[in-house]
């Protein structure tokens, strides 16, 4: 991804800042400015996520795109988080045989990869056991 | 709204084809549908091209003029249009066709599908597929397009009797099937072993769970089945044309292993057709995985939740089974050029009702139907099609 349209998204990339519908209560990550059930009812707010959750389902990937293949074997994974928001995101264990559906786990800020050798760093958020 | 049929088909070999370049492919293909249907270029309307990603793959974008140019159709000035829905591009470009003709606005249209997909190495292949994801909360976090549909086979097998070795069935009944299909990528039958010792891509999905890197092309012409008679004697009508959309993260749905938009298509075409799912004779699924095979039968109301692996293990969908799914190879054996697929879906379907699909051919093929899904089911498109 490039890097003004990675640097441009810091606020969502650094921290888990979404938002929240005070109509119908849902949370939604990353931030919607329309809710997809209440539409032009709803009122969206911002909302700062506590970053635990728990594993909806996973996968550990093997082949990756360069961007990615140094840190293979990882673990993908789906996280809903406490509030009810569901993200993709890896999870970081020592071994990938311990992760299970339903494990808690809790965010982290951690270095996602570069672009190219020297590039430009990206980070944002991972996950780890709770 | 007007009656359709189609009255010509044409579809290259799918394989890695080094030597052919992407308007080599695409002019075969075209070239082979007029002539099926009889027809000359100046008869023909309107054109819709189904294309992913032209833009990375072969790095040239602007393909429906590209596509009427090199079909020598630019100087007549014929409207061509590029239709992108990731790996339903051709399901939605043959849609488009169909409405434009049922509209009455054209007369004889052509859906073309088309993919260069090895002029890039696997990686940036790879890259490329992950765009048909959320590319800034899915592909940016390292998920791949295998990923994400393992992702939805641990889910299903955490909740569902799914084994390993089901899901393998579904890749060896492809096999089975491309073995039998001239135009297929991979002409060889493989054995459980093959499936189960394949590299692992993305748990618990390996390599032999997964439809390859294709080069290839598919077209089909469309006409008023008042006129189609003109050009065929076996003109095969359009009962049904469907589409539906969901979320384009596979994080945001309702239900992991359940594609609710293959639900909605499914349910749109039954009701446009007037049919039940006892009426199909064969179906053309989206196996863009093996998993993915499974729960589209299951998402177009052929079993219940939960059923697909053991009917598979059980020669359920086999050729000579009740509903003999994937007769073509499908996606797994017969290839993936992601654009080309809906289209060469629509061209097995002909076949078949046609009686021309020769060692694979379903016996007394009355009824068919095609399932085309775009990325991890945001953009679905169902068909049915019927003898006349």
């Amino acid at each position: 991804m490039s890097v003004p349209r990675f640097w441009r998204k810091i606020p969502q990339r650094y921290n888990l800042e979404g938002t929240h519908c005070e109509v119908c209560g849902r949370y939604f990550f990353p931030p919607r400015n329309l809710c997809p059930d209440c539409r032009r009812d709803g009122k969206i707010v911002a909302h700062t996520f506590k970053g635990t959750g728990k594993i909806v389902t996973y996968s550990v990937i093997r082949t990756a795109s360069d961007q990615f293949s140094a840190l293979t074997p990882y673990v993908l994974a789906i996280v809903e988080l406490e509030e009810g928001a569901r993200m993709t995101a890896q999870v970081v264990v020592e071994n990938p045989e311990d992760v299970y559906i339903g494990m808690p786990v809790k965010s982290v800020f951690r270095r996602l990869g570069t672009d190219g050798e020297s590039g430009v760093i990206s980070y944002g958020t991972k996950f780890v056991p709770a | 709204m007007r009656d359709v049929a189609v009255i010509g088909v044409g579809c290259t070999n799918f394989g890695e084809w080094w030597d052919r370049s992407f308007r080599n492919l695409f002019v075969e293909a075209g070239v082979m549908a007029i002539e099926d249907a009889n027809l000359a270029g100046e008869q023909i309307d309107a054109m819709y091209v189904g294309n992913m990603s032209a833009g990375r793959f072969i790095e040239q974008e602007h393909i429906g003029a590209l596509i009427a140019d090199y079909s020598g159709l630019a100087t007549d000035n014929i409207p061509a249009t590029r239709v992108e829905a990731a790996c339903a591009s051709g399901g939605l470009a043959f849609r488009e066709a169909v409405i434009s003709v049922a509209s009455g606005m054209t007369n004889i249209a052509v859906a073309a599908g088309v993919e260069k997909m090895t002029d890039v190495d696997t990686s940036l292949s790879t890259d490329a597929l992950a765009a048909a994801a959320d590319r800034e909360w899915e592909g940016f976090v390292g998920a791949t397009f295998p990923g994400l549909y393992a992702m939805i086979a641990t889910d299903y097998m955490h909740r569902y009797p799914l084994t390993r070795e089901h899901l393998a069935q579904v890749a060896i009944k492809n096999h089975y099937n491309g073995a039998r299909n001239p135009i297929a990528q991979f002409q060889k039958e493989i054995t459980l072993d093959t499936v189960l010792n394949s590299t692992m891509v993305a748990d618990p999905l390996r390599l032999f769970d997964c439809s390859p890197i294709t080069d290839g092309a598919a077209a089909v012409v469309v006409a008023p089945l008042e006129m189609a008679k003109k050009f065929t004697d076996t003109p095969i009508k359009v009962l049904a044309t469907a589409q539906a959309s969901d979320t384009i993260a596979l994080h945001d749905r309702r239900d992991v292993s359940t594609l609710d938009a293959t639900v909605a298509a499914g349910n749109r075409a039954f009701k446009m057709a007037g049919l039940e799912r006892k009426d199909i004779d064969f179906v053309e699924v989206h196996d863009c995985f093996t998993i993915a095979e499974i729960c589209a039968i299951e998402d177009l109301g052929f079993c219940k939740k939960g059923e697909a692996g053991r009917l598979t293990a059980e020669g359920y969908t086999a050729l000579d089974g009740n509903l003999p799914v994937n007769t073509s190879g499908g996606l797994k054996a017969c290839g993936h050029p992601v654009g080309a697929t809906g289209i060469k879906q629509v061209y097995e379907a002909v076949l078949q009702l046609r009686g021309e699909a020769g060692k694979r051919q379903v016996a007394g093929a009355e009824i068919g139907m095609t399932h085309n899904v775009g990325g991890t089911g945001a953009t679905v498109a169902a068909h049915i099609f019927g003898r006349t």
